[in-house]
């Protein structure tokens, strides 16, 4: 099957690989210590898989807010991202 | 109810997983490919980086397309939920024919596919061959849905309503299908009026299914498309060129595929964020009623 | 009810008022069935419209067809690119309902019955599918159902709807199985029934409802779909909407013949809607009141 239309580059593979490395090691993660549900700074309780959507949405937005402001590289963006992932995960 | 942890179940979701995932993930991540890269066809593409994601924030008419989707959004909800309420409230009780027959009438409208719902407005609205155009300009109005920016705004709101207010009304009806009558005949007692068994009896009840209302209204008229491109075709000028709309001019007409791609994603960021948010409140409701 | 409408016959104010009373029009029941007229309007302008000729529509406006003619409905049913859009699509939205359920059922039956491992974010994920603007998977979907050599089946246009009636299913389904107590269950595993013995015997007959109002709903959102539709057909698997937007550009605006055609859209809806009228309330709540 020719799959090239999915024009695949080197940066979304990797961009790709992680969020599933990401899974796997919550799935692992969950089975080796179940997650109890917590209340944090989050308006919810929330559990530590919600924790890590909410961080990794919350950091696309910060990536795109990044871009419509700023002009500054998006490391930047990817550097507050890692530490309101860290946060959320936290204290979320 | 108490679940049974059992991982075992997994078992039972993998054909929806898999059926799901086919369909979603692969265009998912061929979208973002999409959107890193200048396509000029098969196998020429080169990769841009975050250009695209740039030009479609800086972008000033896709700016006026959102304010424009918003604005017809809360429009939206902004009829279609009262209305519905108060259709659901005229709606009569139990299983008598005329209940059936409200039931499928008001269902109508929303069994009829999206662009034959288009096609209907599109003739009724006609000053030539249309009720609804001969009507207006026989009491001495011009109206006219191709040429003028308001009237083809207001004529797509008015349409939007007619083919959706139902969905509203229906799940209002079941919320008040649920009220057991000991509530009201209780009320009756009290001497409560009309307002107070609304307030404080049936709103309340109504709460879960409004919220769903809510979401799926927003959420659609979010990402309308069909109805409009056959009424209007997004014109006269752009006054309802909504976001789907200018997607797909961006997407084929311009055949600007790169930036379509990041302009569907920065779309679905917005749409997964309100769904989160939406979810998360219908979910914690439901718990709360459980306790 | 009649109760009520003994108890009521006057004043806004009377208690008795709160009850919506059948025999006498208040004014909510006014609401309603202003609402009703404006709603069926339009609908009844286009099969007015489906009876008349050309000639009729284009001189001016009629109430009613002065010469009816079926001469529209005689051309969609006699031109095969005509009346085989409408078995495509029929064809395509049965196989659609038929695949969703299939693979709806157990998935509910399991987020209904178990917790396991990311259970909820599972169901997130299948509800963002629900929401995501179609939009945007045009052109990969496109060139996927090119690529698995699908592109203008009918099976390739099921699929495709799976993306949003398969979580619609499984919400729906969900809410009516966990109206089922889970006693249900164990009494039946402890009379030794085996898992696919118990759902097919006990289990399923028991949502009957939930299944036909998912039924419903399978074919309402396949049956008014257009883009993904039209997307992945050219002529083998081509829908009527389809069909019907081609030749209003193509014959310069056959009004009698597109309104007649817009008719015949409406009526599988109207046909399988009759069928599930008592559930449909519960149904349009997704199972949760």
């Amino acid at each position: 099957m020719d799959m090239d239309w999915m024009a695949w580059t080197a940066p979304t593979a990797i961009f790709f690989l992680c969020i599933a490395l990401m899974l796997a090691g919550m799935t692992v993660w969950e089975v080796v210590s179940p997650t109890v549900e917590a209340k944090g700074f989050l308006p919810m309780r929330t559990t530590r898989g919600d924790r890590l959507f909410i961080g990794l949405l919350g950091s696309a937005f910060i990536h795109l807010g990044w871009l419509a402001a700023t002009d500054v590289s998006l490391w930047g963006a990817f550097a507050v991202s890692l530490l309101w992932i860290a946060l959320v995960i936290r204290f979320g | 109810m108490d679940k049974v942890q059992d991982n075992r179940a997994w078992f039972l979701i993998i054909p929806v997983f898999l059926i799901v995932a086919f369909s979603a993930v692969i265009p998912l991540m061929t979208v973002v490919n999409y959107s890193v890269q200048e396509i000029f066809g098969p196998g020429q593409t080169f990769f841009v980086g975050t250009e695209w994601f740039e030009a479609v924030l800086k972008d000033e008419r896709l700016h006026d397309a959102l304010v424009r989707q918003i604005v017809y959004s809360l429009a939206v909800l902004a009829i279609e939920i009262p209305l519905g309420i108060l259709i659901a409230l005229g709606m009569p009780g139990g299983r008598s024919a005329k209940t059936s027959l409200t039931l499928v009438l008001l269902a109508l409208p929303l069994l009829i596919p999206f662009n034959v719902v288009g096609t209907i407005w599109q003739i009724f609205g006609r000053g030539d061959i249309g009720l609804l155009g001969a009507t207006f300009r026989a009491i001495g109005i011009d109206y006219n849905y191709t040429s003028n920016s308001a009237h083809a705004w207001v004529t797509v709101l008015v349409m939007d309503v007619w083919h959706w207010t139902s969905l509203v009304a229906l799940l209002c009806y079941a919320g008040l299908q649920s009220i057991p009558p000991a509530f009201y005949q209780a009320a009756k007692i009290d001497g409560a009026s009309k307002w107070a068994v609304f307030r404080y009896i049936q709103l309340p009840k109504m709460r879960g299914v409004l919220i769903i209302a809510v979401l799926l209204r927003f959420m659609d008229s979010f990402m309308i498309y069909t109805e409009p491109f056959v009424l209007t075709g997004g014109g006269p000028g752009n006054s309802t060129t909504f976001l789907s709309q200018y997607l797909t001019q961006m997407a084929v007409g311009q055949f600007d595929i790169g930036k379509a791609a990041a302009f569907s994603i920065v779309y679905f960021l917005i749409v997964l964020l309100f769904s989160f948010i939406f979810y998360t409140i219908i979910t914690r409701t439901g718990e709360g009623e459980k306790k | 009810m009649s109760k009520a409408a003994v108890l009521a016959p006057g004043s806004l104010a009377a208690p008795a008022n709160i009850r919506r009373s059948s025999a006498r029009v208040s004014n909510r029941t006014i609401v309603l069935i202003c609402y009703i007229v404006f709603l069926m309007l339009p609908i009844y302008w286009m099969v007015n419209m489906s009876f008349k000729t050309n000639e009729e529509i284009l001189s001016g406006l009629t109430l009613y067809p002065h010469n009816p003619t079926l001469r529209n409905y005689t051309v969609i049913f006699t031109d095969p690119s005509w009346y085989s859009g409408y078995i495509n699509s029929i064809y395509y939205v049965t196989l659609n309902t038929i695949i969703s359920l299939t693979v709806a059922l157990p998935a509910a039956y399991a987020f209904s019955r178990y917790r396991f491992i990311g259970d909820k974010h599972v169901f997130f994920w299948l509800l963002t599918n629900k929401m995501a603007p179609p939009a945007v998977f045009l052109l990969p979907f496109f060139q996927l159902y090119q690529t698995v050599g699908l592109f203008d089946t009918h099976i390739a246009v099921a699929l495709a709807h799976c993306l949003f009636n398969v979580p619609l299913a499984v919400w729906i389904l969900e809410g009516f199985m966990s109206g089922v107590p889970r006693e249900i269950d164990e009494m039946a595993y402890i009379d030794g029934y085996s898992f696919p013995r118990f759902f097919g015997t006990v289990f399923l007959p028991m949502i009957r409802a939930g299944v036909g109002v998912t039924a419903f709903f399978c074919f309402m959102f396949s049956w008014v779909e257009l883009l993904l539709a039209r997307t992945l057909t050219s002529v083998d698997a081509k829908p009527i909407a389809a069909t019907m937007t081609r030749t209003v550009s193509a014959s310069g605006m056959d009004w009698g013949l597109l309104a007649a055609a817009g008719v015949l859209t409406i009526l599988p809806g109207a046909l399988v809607i009759w069928f599930v009228r008592n559930y449909i309330a519960k149904g349009f709540a997704l199972g949760r009141v």
